[in-house]
């Protein structure tokens, strides 16, 4: 997976829809990035602070009790251990540094499931920052320990109530907030979505995650996994999982949320400083998003990912949330791991396909992205609901 | 079909100042009455939204306008339908998200705008290097696609913009969203000043803009005003067609007075 062209596209995909106002930063943020990226400096301080502060490299764990159920040999890149419960803080780290290098003082960002808001709030903390972090009410509600973790981290939330209430709106917000303070402020996003640079600049701080899987995997199997998934909201724990393996022959499959997913039920249109596969109406009204993970509830993808599914390079699956609350469980008893529930989609899938589309004996890798803790409370209820309505 | 530019440009000749009014399309039951109001009132043009549902270039105000809109049952062929049948005596500009005129398709969307007498459209989330495909077909519908200037963009930019921009040219007041403000700054004068070394087009100010004094003092430099987040207030507080005219009388006695 290389760069994508001049102006930021991914084959059909892409762009910067962005106002007037904020084309300059876009451009800033591309020349801050490029020149980053470009420097063995940058990656030598990104690298220590992955290692030293975020606890990288981590491990792949080998399942032998799922792998035993399944009949498929599952490893998992365990990115739930990275410090603060995510993959969202290799990206928060790196975009903190640019932040630095570009001479501002605040971050805003978004968020939905509160993973990228903690991660945030995170690398504020850790670089002397301002943090801002956009809410939607819903998800406020229903993620309440990640709030309280991120004001303690001392961020400020500020809860969206327009809209559906949830990531996109959070988006705009940040968007909004964007356009006002930009000559001190920079958008932190936490996927591989909106305006170029930020899909390629997220996906590339995310390459980590499968450079490392690949390398880990060659130890253990001396070759390649057969399949390749992970969940996708935005998309960018898959895209720096894919980013390593796009070139073997490994299947690359990515996992939305049957109530959003934009992959198979999308149409090109743009939101969010991207053309993409979005959720939409005939007049070109964005739809909501609605599962039990907040942090898959966008009515759209990253438009990598919307280029890699019309190529044919990667394929894209959905989740039901009943499929996704027995994977979580399933987890849980078989290897002592509460996963998010953004991956139990990847897992789900996983559950669903063994022996099917994934023939047993078959070697999957699952991006675990984040951990568990956060959804313990609504799992309970969840499955006390469940519990009532039998 | 009155064509945006010449008509502004034989007014700015005249000596009158401009004035463009705002109002969300479909916000409420008599707001095609409101428009017509507006237009009798003194405004030299209308601008007429098409709610979209994630509007990023704007504050509350014209946000929930929208939600009202949309929730009111209001699509663009509606919209612009409605805007055919008003048959207004001053030029229509749309304004809109790029997702409402890619949904509907380049072509159809400018070929219908034409066919409603609306010769113009702002599309604030389509920058210069994304334009090309809808001012390709926006030019040959004759549908003006008029550009936004901000205060951050840098001067070889601005005169990019202008060379594109047709109708007028929007200079953006101030870094932000759609929304009232107590003062325009010196930015709001800065950015005026920057387009106008680069062209002799009608230059409108817009963002913020939010009463008679403020579009007064914004109309010693530039050409005329933008009036949205103000006015539409009006309409949502149940005002309906009387208050937006007497609004539009206040602001037009402000700029004529000079
Ligand atoms: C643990 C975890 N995984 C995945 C996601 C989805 O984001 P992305 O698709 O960008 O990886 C989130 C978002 O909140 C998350 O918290």
């Amino acid at each position: 997976m290389g760069p994508p062209d001049a102006r930021g596209w991914f084959g059909d995909f892409g762009g910067r829809f962005v106002p007037e106002a904020l084309v300059p930063a876009c451009i800033e943020l591309e020349e801050a990035f490029d020149a980053a990226w470009a420097d063995p400096g940058f990656h030598a301080e990104l690298d220590a602070l992955l290692c030293d502060y975020g606890g990288r490299p981590t491990p792949l764990t080998e399942c032998l009790r799922l792998s035993g159920e399944l009949g498929v040999r599952v490893l998992l890149k365990r990115e739930d251990l990275v410090h603060a419960g995510s993959h969202k803080l290799n990206n928060v780290v790196g975009q903190a540094l640019l932040t630095r290098r570009m001479g501002k003082r605040r971050l805003v960002a978004e968020t939905g499931a509160g993973q990228h808001g903690v991660a945030t709030a995170t690398a504020a903390a850790l670089f002397g920052l301002e943090c801002t972090v956009y809410m939607g009410e819903l998800d406020v509600a229903r993620q309440a320990l990640n709030v309280f973790r991120m004001e303690l981290l001392g961020a400020e939330v500020r809860p969206v109530t327009s809209g559906s209430r949830t990531l996109k709106d959070a988006v705009n917000e940040a968007l909004r907030d964007w356009v006002a303070t930009v000559d001190h402020t920079h958008y932190c996003l936490g996927s591989v979505m909106g305006p170029h640079p930020f899909p390629y600049m997220v996906r590339e701080l995310q390459r980590v995650v499968g450079v490392e899987a690949r390398e880990q995997c060659r130890a253990l199997l001396g070759g390649d996994p057969d399949v390749v998934v992970a969940c996708v909201g935005g998309g960018s724990n898959a895209a720096g999982t894919f980013a390593g393996f796009a070139d073997t022959s490994a299947r690359l499959v990515g996992v939305e949320a049957a109530g959003g997913a934009a992959a198979s039920d999308g149409i090109p249109g743009v939101l969010h400083g991207m053309r993409s596969l979005l959720l939409q109406d005939e007049a070109g009204q964005i739809l909501e998003a609605e599962s039990i993970s907040a942090g898959l509830d966008y009515p759209g993808i990253g438009p990598e990912h919307a280029s890699l599914a019309a190529s044919g390079r990667a394929h894209y699956e959905k989740a039901t949330d009943a499929e996704v609350l027995d994977a979580f469980r399933l987890l849980a008893r078989t290897e002592g791991i509460l996963p998010a529930l953004e991956p139990a989609h990847a897992l789900a899938w996983v559950v669903r396909e063994a022996g099917r589309s994934v023939p047993s004996g078959s070697t999957v890798l699952v991006t675990l992205s984040g951990r568990g803790d956060k959804d313990v409370a609504q799992v309970r209820e969840l499955l006390a609901e469940n519990r009532e309505a039998r | 079909m009155i064509a945006l530019e010449p008509w502004l440009r034989a007014r700015r000749s005249a000596g009158r100042k401009l004035l463009v009014a705002y109002v969300m399309g479909g916000m409420c039951e008599d707001w095609v009455e409101s428009v017509q109001a507006i237009a009798a009132a003194g405004a030299d043009a209308v601008e007429i939204g098409i709610p979209f549902s994630d509007p990023m270039m704007d504050g509350p105000v014209i946000q929930q306008a929208g939600v009202h809109a949309l929730d009111r049952g209001a699509t663009p062929a509606q919209v612009i339908d409605d805007v055919a049948a008003a048959k207004l005596e001053v030029p229509v500009a749309v304004m809109t998200y790029y997702n409402i005129v890619f949904r509907a398709g380049h072509r159809r969307m400018a070929k219908s705008l034409r066919a409603a007498g609306i010769g113009a459209a702002i599309v604030p989330d389509l920058p210069l290097e994304e334009l090309g495909q809808w001012a390709e077909a926006a030019d040959a519908a004759e549908v003006a696609t008029v550009l936004l200037v901000a205060p951050s963009t840098p001067p070889a930019r601005v005169r990019r913009i202008c060379a594109r921009s047709r109708g007028f040219v929007y200079a953006v007041a101030r870094m932000g969203v759609t929304g009232e403000r107590e003062t325009l700054g010196h930015e709001t004068t800065d950015v005026v000043r920057r387009v106008q070394e680069v062209t002799d087009a009608p230059v409108c100010v817009g963002v913020g803009v939010s009463t008679p004094a403020q579009a007064r003092a914004a109309c010693e430099v530039a050409d005329g005003v933008i009036v949205g987040s103000a006015l539409v207030r009006r309409l949502l507080e149940g005002g309906g067609p009387d208050a937006a005219a007497e609004f539009v009388g206040e602001l037009r006695e402000a700029l004529d007075v000079g």
